[in-house]
């Protein structure tokens, strides 16, 4: 469809631009900046802040930048006498309802309202304290989220977050007028409600009223405590991001620099969790052989396909939420997390010689999920608290600066062994559709004794940005042990967000969609873009995130699971073969359903 | 099935299943009950498949559904401006001392809530205040005494 | 400038001649855009407040290419002051209908809707009734085209055109980000004409007796008859049907108790004019604009209770949404207790009205627009009052 263009003049400058667009996006292609609030990029457009007012000759009101398309012949105004009057009331307004107390608040540097604040150089504004003491009350009910109403500025963007990207809504605007502000339902504490635990509206919040619960101290507190062995473990799309939070650009891989960083910082020894993405492959590889075999040989009416992946605890949580009669779909795999966390305290501190009473496992993710992950009762098999404490890419970026680490400084350095060997496969898990592709390395050449029939092992079709992939592979002439498969047409399907994953559940359930595999990442973008990755997040980050892990997978030598020596190793010493008896013990579970509404 | 659940039902059926429907569905069920109960937006979510915090966000926003329990009969007096100055103050004092309760409190035996509101379109003939659905204008402490009494009569 | 002498007039509620099935006769058997210039001619303007011209708004949404449209009565009537809609809708619920019809017929809709405040319940039987005859007898006549009535739940924001589509379509009447307009994106999101009860009253009446009749009344810029809702200090309270283009002056006579100290034209939102102005007032258009209310104050009243009423109100009835209102409001309130009670300087006022200007330009709707009025004209004319 092609668009007609309009010519306007923003502060006297003429532009050309698409019909539809608003004077916000006009104007940054002059590089006007307008500052925002309840604008994102992710999102729809509310409108509702009104920071990001200009003057448009001729009108009577001031319009509202983000909100506002631009028509022929107009002239706006980004900073007249008006605009700043009128910008600087909003801030003061947000400020007097707000316990601006900064010093003490986890978004202190890293928040919108206060960047604003400091711009309009808002020191003892004018305006009368409206914080009510009874808004003081944090929630910190969920062991992943942190809510606190008295930081809200009722921008909505968590309300727009957990509908459009997540559909939970678990969180909603409520009552009106003074009273307004941002509920669960009926108000009751965030760990009774339906929320996932994604943090994806944490990553929305301009504020501190929407924080991931901290538990740097307590890591600080093992560190510092000589009787335990701490090992930390670091997700793969941690490292593609921790940089953002430590003045490098984005997009820097900084996988040796972290593990050097995590050593300074005093960890015992520094693993990583792309071991187990890859003992996930084999175990969910052959789980999905197994399925397909009882569907396709036994005729066994009792096994459920299509296999969803289960390495999203954000996801988990939604699926036992909303789509519970689908649980039998679930993979039972737990988390790379999980499975590390299991295998630390039971492999790694044989091998050690090690007290598993005496460790303490931490676990450095890009999600909040994972903290309500690591507290679930299924999650003990260990005989311990497999993981003790999980922290995010943030938290940790915090630790690093807290130890005085000068990060762009810091020299490469190595995982430690047992259990921090990877391949390209394992990386690529952080990203949407890195799952699929690992499995699809690796099943294709358990099943045909072939590579993947993709240039260079990139399986391009199930990359990418958009909302809900699909793919389809050709098994032929397969080994015989899989004769079974031959001349079956692998369809599998790709969702990330989970209004995604809603679509591929519906069409599932309702019969429109026959896939064999589906993997599904809570995070719009997979755990690139997880709750618990440095904020901002928009489109472009997420695609610059993406771009890294994908040139860190090409840049291995290693890239698919089944060739990572240490898991070779596992099997061989510790856990026999995949779906065997240990594995069934330690590294799958299964889930059950929870209230809906 | 509760007894709101069929009230639901009925009213889902009536209006039709789907985001429309759902201003008149609640008010259905507060014509019924009074109040949005936990129970009842339970219900709503699950019919309508909406989540609840999207219910109760929707009603809370309207004064006339409330999500906290309230008497059988509802009286809401009008505070705003034109029977301030005719004397609803009065008439808030006549009907808190008959009942023993404040505005925004409950009769213990749950047959009375009281309640102010805005403006009610009766300003010429203020103060005035809506029992239920039905208006009574012209008021002053007798005449406010005398309504209460019949209801009380009902009772 | 053009001024009347205030004359009381009887058209909307008179109902001889007035077959409404007649005059939807008349009006099909002319053109869609002959009804539409009929309107446009006849200069009728919105009675519900802000007083845009029905005829264009007509126009607009005709030309939008949609199979679905809608007309929408807009029965919330909630601006304190206010009570001319429900005393239409009580007595000739008919022309209201018939206005939509009309509408209906013009611009291509084939559903219209009356959203009638929750407060108005008590209407509601009766009202259904004569719209359950009003649908059967329109269906007798080929004509296609059904009225619906909703409620609403109270919350005076909804009779915020856009705020009351959310509320139709089952969200908070959190009102929308405009463009688009109605006539593009109404309810529903299709093309839609949202009149005020009294405006269609008028729209029936001009198909009625042409446009020529309805132009005898008013001034070039405002056009007609209005009803309007009298209530505060006067002995005469009440309903009353008068010529637009009166000075305030000649109405204060009228309904005044003598000692008038001030009247609030255009309720909450409107503005209050001082007695020292009210010759110099002109009610319509050219003047103070205003949806009908008028609250009379004498000299025993203190404006300072006045103004805390209202912002009282629009604290409370603010959706909630944008932050100059939702915020403002609350000041803006709390603000005139500070200053009355001396934990703030009487100068404080004067940022106060800064702000109440910021409001009137950077709120998101009508509402937030709106409280500078009330604010500042009570401010600037009764400034003592306020601080002692
Ligand atoms: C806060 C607010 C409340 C309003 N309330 C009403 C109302 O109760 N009735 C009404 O007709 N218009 C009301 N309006 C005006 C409507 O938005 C709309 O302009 C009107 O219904 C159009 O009808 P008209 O052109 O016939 O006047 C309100 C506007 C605002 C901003
Ligand atoms: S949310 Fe921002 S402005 Fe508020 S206290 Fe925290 S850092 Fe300060
Ligand atoms: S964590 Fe996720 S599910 Fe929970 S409220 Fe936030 S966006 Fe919604
Ligand atoms: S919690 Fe955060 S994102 Fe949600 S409305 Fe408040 S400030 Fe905005
Ligand atoms: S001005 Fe007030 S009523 Fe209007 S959108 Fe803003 S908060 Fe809501
Ligand atoms: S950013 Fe435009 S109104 Fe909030
Ligand atoms: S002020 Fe009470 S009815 Fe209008």
């Amino acid at each position: 469809m092609s668009k007609y263009l309009v010519n306007l003049k923003i502060n006297n400058i003429p532009v050309t631009v698409e019909e539809g667009t608003t004077i916000l996006d006009a104007a940054k292609k002059l590089n006007f900046s307008i500052p925002t609030l309840c604008y994102h990029e992710d999102l729809s457009v509310a409108g509702n802040c009104r920071v990001c007012l200009v003057e448009v000759s001729g009108a009577r009101n001031l319009a509202a930048s983000c909100a506002t398309p631009v028509s022929e012949g107009m002239e706006v105004f980004t900073n007249s006498k008006n605009v700043r009057t009128s910008r600087k009331h909003v801030v003061e307004l947000l400020l007097s309802e707000h316990n601006a107390d900064c010093t003490k608040c986890f978004k202190n540097g890293h928040c919108e309202l206060q960047d604003l604040a400091s711009a309009y150089r808002i020191g003892d504004h004018v305006f009368i304290d409206l914080v009510k003491p009874k808004d003081k009350v944090i929630d910190i009910s969920s062991p992943s989220i942190c809510k606190d109403d008295s930081k809200c500025i009722r921008c909505q963007r968590c309300v727009r977050t957990c509908a459009e990207l997540q559909a939970v809504s678990a969180l909603a605007v409520c009552h009106k007028g003074d009273h307004q502000r941002i509920s669960t339902f009926l108000g009751k504490p965030m760990h009774e409600v339906v929320c996932t635990n994604c943090g994806q509206c944490i990553n929305r919040c301009p504020t501190g009223a929407l924080t991931e619960r901290s538990y740097i101290e307590e890591v600080w507190e093992a560190i510092n405590d000589l009787g335990k062995h701490v090992v930390v473990q670091t997700a793969p799309a941690v490292r593609v991001a921790l940089g953002e939070d430590l003045g490098m650009e984005l997009g820097t891989r900084v996988t040796g620099k972290m593990v050097s960083a995590l050593r300074h910082v005093g960890f015992d020894s520094v693993l990583d969790t792309d071991f187990t993405a890859d003992l996930t492959i084999l175990e969910e590889g052959n789980e999905l052989l197994r399925r397909l075999k009882k569907v396709l040989v036994d005729k066994d009416e009792t096994v459920a396909l299509p296999m969803f992946t289960s390495c999203s605890p954000g996801w988990i949580k939604y699926i036992e939420h909303m789509f519970s009669e689908q649980l039998p779909n679930l993979s039972t795999c737990k988390s790379p997390q999980q499975m590390f966390g299991a295998l630390a305290k039971t492999y790694y501190a044989q091998r050690k010689n090690i007290n598993p009473k005496n460790m303490v496992v931490v676990s450095i993710m890009p999600c909040t999920a994972k903290k309500f992950e690591s507290g679930r009762p299924e999650m003990r098999d260990s005989g311990y608290q497999d993981v003790d404490y999980v922290l995010t890419t943030r938290e940790l970026a915090m630790m690093i600066k807290q130890a005085g680490i000068d990060f762009s400084k810091l020299d490469e350095d190595g995982y430690d062994t047992i259990m921090g060997d990877s391949t390209g496969a394992a990386v690529i898990f952080g990203s949407t559709g890195g799952v699929m592709e690992a499995a699809l390395r690796t099943v294709y050449e358990v099943v045909t004794g072939r590579e993947v029939p993709f240039t260079n092992l990139n399986i391009v079709p199930v990359r990418g940005m958009e909302g809900v992939k699909e793919a389809r592979i050709m098994l032929k002439d397969v080994k015989p042990d899989f004769s079974y498969l031959e001349g079956v047409e692998v369809s599998v399907a790709i969702a990330h967000g989970l209004s995604n994953a809603k679509k591929i559940m519906e069409a599932v359930r309702d019969g429109k969609a026959t896939y064999h595999f589906v993997e599904v990442m809570a995070c719009p973008g997979g755990c690139l873009g997880g709750g618990g990755q440095p904020i901002p997040t928009s489109p472009d980050i997420r695609k610059k995130r993406a771009e890294a892990i994908y040139s860190e997978d090409e840049g291995l030598i290693r890239r698919k699971s089944h060739e990572n020596p240490e898991v070779l190793q596992i099997y061989k010493e510790f856990l026999i073969e995949p779906l065997g008896h240990k594995s069934h013990d330690l590294l799958h579970t299964h889930y059950k359903p929870r209230k809906r509404y | 099935m509760s007894s709101t659940a069929l009230l639901i039902k009925d009213l889902v059926e009536k209006h039709g299943k789907n985001r429309n429907s759902l201003m008149p569905i609640l008010q259905g069920i507060v014509q019924e009950e009074r109040y949005l109960s936990e129970d009842a937006m339970i219900n709503v979510a699950k019919e309508l498949d909406l989540s609840t915090a999207d219910v109760y966000g929707t009603a809370s926003f309207y004064t006339f559904l409330d999500t906290v329990p309230r008497g059988k009969n509802i009286i809401r007096i009008c505070k705003t401006i034109s029977c301030h100055m005719k004397g609803k103050d009065e008439i808030i004092e006549t009907v808190e001392n008959m009942l023993k309760v404040k505005v925004g409190e409950t009769s213990h035996d749950r047959n009375f809530t009281l309640l102010t509101a805005n403006c009610l379109g009766w300003c010429h003939q203020g103060p005035v205040m809506l029992i239920n659905d039905d208006i009574y204008p012209d008021l002053n402490p007798g005449k406010a005494t005398s309504i209460l009494e019949e209801y009380m009569k009902a009772h | 400038m053009e001024t009347n002498v205030l004359k009381k007039v009887d058209i909307i509620f008179d109902i001889t001649d007035c077959d409404y099935l007649k005059i939807l006769d008349r009006c099909m058997s002319k053109t869609q855009d002959e009804v539409i210039l009929d309107i446009i001619d006849s200069g009728l303007k919105g009675r519900g407040g802000a007083g845009f011209p029905t005829g264009l708004k007509w126009k607009f949404t005709k030309n939008e290419d949609s199979d679905v449209k809608y007309v929408i009565c807009n029965a919330d009537e909630g601006e304190p002051g206010t009570f001319k809609d429900r005393e239409i809708l009580d007595r000739v619920p008919e022309k209201v209908f018939t206005g939509m019809a009309i509408c209906g017929y013009a611009i291509g809709a084939k559903e219209g809707y009356i959203y009638l405040r929750g407060e108005y319940n008590f209407l509601k039987k009766n009202l259904q009734a004569k719209i359950d005859l009003f649908n059967k007898q329109t269906i007798e006549k080929n004509f296609d085209f059904t009225i619906f009535l909703r409620s609403g739940s109270g919350a005076y924001i909804c009779g915020e055109e856009s705020a009351l589509f959310e509320s139709m379509e089952g969200f908070r009447g959190e009102p929308r980000n405009k463009p688009p307009y109605p006539t593009i994106a109404g309810y529903n999101w299709k093309p839609t004409v949202i009149n005020n009860v009294e405006t269609l009253v008028y729209v029936s009446m001009i198909c009625n007796l042409g446009p020529d009749k309805f132009k005898e009344l008013g001034t070039k810029d405002s056009r007609g008859s209005k009803v309007f809702s009298v209530s505060g200090d006067t002995p005469n309270a009440g309903i009353y049907e008068i010529e637009l283009g009166m000075p305030l002056e000649q109405f204060v006579d009228a309904f005044g108790d003598g000692d008038t100290k001030a009247v609030q034209v255009g309720g909450a939102s409107g503005h209050c004019v001082p007695r020292k102005n009210f010759n110099d007032t002109i009610i319509g258009f050219e003047g103070i604009p205003t949806g009908g209310s008028m609250m009379i104050f004498n000299s025993s009243r203190s404006m300072y209770n006045v103004l805390h009423d209202y912002l009282e109100f629009f604290t409370e009835e603010s959706c909630g949404q944008c932050t100059p209102c939702r915020v403002g409001c609350q000041q803006l309130l709390k603000g005139i207790e500070a200053v009355k009670k001396g934990d703030r300087k009487p100068s404080y006022l004067e940022e106060l009205k800064k702000l109440a200007l910021t409001m009137k330009s950077a709120a998101k709707c009508g509402l937030g627009q709106s409280v500078a009025n009330p604010f500042n004209s009570i401010i600037d004319n009764f400034r003592e009052e306020i601080i002692y």
